[in-house]
């Protein structure tokens, strides 16, 4: 299919681009703009190779919210370009080194699966995808719930541990913080909040704590 | 609705010409209807206040939609000096193309419908999770306090209210069993109705099975759109008129649009997800003769009429409240609910 191809190379450019953009980009929340518009593309390749399940949900968990919290704390922060750029050559080395690292890691990888001429642990999945008649959704469901159940619950279990952490660390009670309580506002009637005053002519008002006899 | 098998150059031109037709047609229809509805809006909201609200242009003020389009066009743009030039232009656009690429997978009769998805509602959803962005990079870019604030108030007022809004989405899709908007709506033909041995009808539609995700539904969709009683980013009492506050003619123009168009489709995914889509409400054959798009435009003008009311008659709700009201009571509530109708339907053997 010639479109399917042009689609390809139009968001595999977009992808690289973007990407490289990231890095590049002086401005902090440019670059996390780039970098959504990086994960954007990499869900229309998903939507390409007929993962439109997972296109969806790349979309909503992390350009929807995750890319939402990047660009919250970026913009908050007040980064001082100067002092960013002092370190660069000191830290260029240990930077290389990493990314040397990834580099051949990712060409293992890829060389695996060309030499094999399939992806690591390909044989367990391919039992999955049989029936035509199935969507998408309903293969990755039938998979998950079924085969790796134990793998979705342990992952669950695990978000969860870091989920209850997250809130461990932030948490603080304050002394001395006035809290709202709802259920006491909204309880409240006029009865207990205005006091009503008869007043004589030319007489004048006095709170009620401060009343001399 | 289109051809999918392509063979020569020409079939491809043909499929490109008519997506582009039926997408201008689709969305060309959709900016007029919208004109009338923000019409509406203020009349509505007007006629609460016993006032007699726009009525100089044209007969009844039909034509002020159009007339202020004209006053926004024809203003000029003011950039701040301080302002972050791309991105600050970019952000309308953003805003107004996501709104308008929503109407893609919404069907607006039976196999009348752009693209039909079999993950339409997830796309759906996808999409108006992004719409935050035009919000946040308008604020950002502006350079100035009162649109920042209300930037950040956005942000975290709809990203808190998608959580339940996606779990309300779920309940939906556990009765219907399937992610593609026609066949949720399909799915509507049979229901309490036609279990107590009545005729298809309004009763068979998901509001009824649904009633407590409906009305968490209906509020969580006027927090996401930034409706009153929620629209604090635009609290003008606090912050002007929050990250608007530096746009001028058209870039305020875009995201105006961009609203409204959002607020216009949660009334269409209310319509298709609980009121049956273009079903009509008793199947008969007089009725039945009413084509499907013409039930669907009056149960979406309905839902507006319902977020116009909402907008006169409700006073606006404090921040904490807000936030206290999406997670505290719809989270729980819409979690609760998805948990009870699954197992409502694995147990009852009641499962599509």
């Amino acid at each position: 299919m010639a479109l399917t191809a042009l689609f390809f190379y139009l968001f595999a450019a977009v992808t690289v681009m973007s990407g490289l953009l990231v890095i590049v980009a002086r401005n902090p929340v440019h670059a996390v703009l780039w970098l959504i518009l990086a994960f954007f593309n990499a869900a229309g390749l998903f939507v390409l190779l007929g993962a439109e399940f997972l296109a969806m949900i790349l979309v909503v968990v992390y350009v929807g919210a995750v890319a939402v919290l990047f660009l919250f704390v970026v913009m908050m922060l007040d980064v001082d370009f100067a002092s960013l750029r002092a370190g660069f050559i000191r830290h260029a080395s240990v930077g290389a080194l990493v990314g040397l690292v990834l580099l051949v890691e990712l060409i293992m990888v890829l060389g695996t699966r060309v030499l094999t001429g399939a992806g690591v642990g390909a044989g367990a999945v391919k039992t999955a995808v049989t029936d035509p008649n199935l969507t998408n959704t309903e293969a990755i469901g039938r998979l998950l719930y079924t085969q790796y159940v134990y793998f979705f619950q342990a992952a669950g279990l695990i978000l969860l541990v870091a989920m209850i952490g997250a809130i461990v660390l932030t948490l603080r009670h304050k002394e001395g913080v006035r809290r709202q309580s709802i259920s006491v506002q909204n309880a409240r009637t006029p009865a207990m909040a205005v006091e009503v005053v008869k007043l004589a002519p030319g007489q004048v008002i006095v709170p009620s704590g401060e009343r001399r006899g | 609705m289109f051809p999918t098998t392509f063979e020569t150059w020409w079939d491809y031109a043909l499929w490109l010409a008519l997506m582009v037709g039926a997408s201008v047609l689709l969305l060309a229809s959709l900016l007029i209807i919208i004109a009338f509805l923000l019409l509406m809006d203020r009349k509505v909201w007007a006629a609460v206040q016993l006032r007699r609200g726009p009525n100089v242009v044209g007969p009844f003020g039909l034509l002020q939609s159009f007339a202020d389009l004209l006053k926004f066009v024809l203003k000029e743009p003011v950039i701040p000096a301080g302002a972050d030039k791309g991105v600050f232009l970019l952000a309308p656009l953003v805003t107004s193309v996501l709104a308008l690429a929503a109407w893609a997978v919404i069907p607006i009769g039976s196999g009348i419908v752009i693209s039909d998805l079999n993950v339409g509602i997830l796309y759906l959803f996808a999409i108006s999770s992004l719409g935050v962005y035009g919000i946040i990079m308008g604020g950002w870019a502006s350079n100035s306090k009162y649109p920042f604030l209300g930037s950040l108030r956005s942000a975290a007022q709809m990203v808190s209210y998608e959580v339940s809004i996606g779990f309300v989405i779920i309940t939906v899709l556990l009765l219907v069993g399937s992610l593609n908007m026609s066949a949720i709506v399909m799915s509507q033909k049979t229901g309490i109705g036609t279990s107590l041995g009545l005729p298809s009808s309004f009763l068979d539609w998901n509001w009824l099975v649904l009633f407590p995700m409906f009305v968490v539904f209906f509020i969580s969709a006027l927090a996401e759109t930034n409706r009153p009683p929620f629209d604090l980013p635009e609290a003008e009492s606090e912050l002007v008129a929050g990250f608007m506050v530096e746009y001028s003619s058209t870039p305020y123009l875009l995201f105006m649009l961009g609203e409204y168009v959002a607020i216009v489709t949660m009334c269409a995914l209310t319509t298709i997800m609980f009121m049956g889509g273009w079903l009509p409400p008793i199947d008969h054959w007089l009725i039945n003769w009413i084509p499907g798009p013409i039930w669907f435009l009056l149960k979406v003008t309905f839902v507006f009429f319902m977020f116009a009311m909402v907008k006169a008659m409700v006073p606006r709700y404090r921040y904490d409240q807000l936030m206290r009201l999406g997670w505290k009571v719809f989270l729980p509530l819409s979690l609760a609910m998805v948990v009870a109708v699954a197992a409502i339907l694995h147990f009852g053997g009641l499962a599509p």
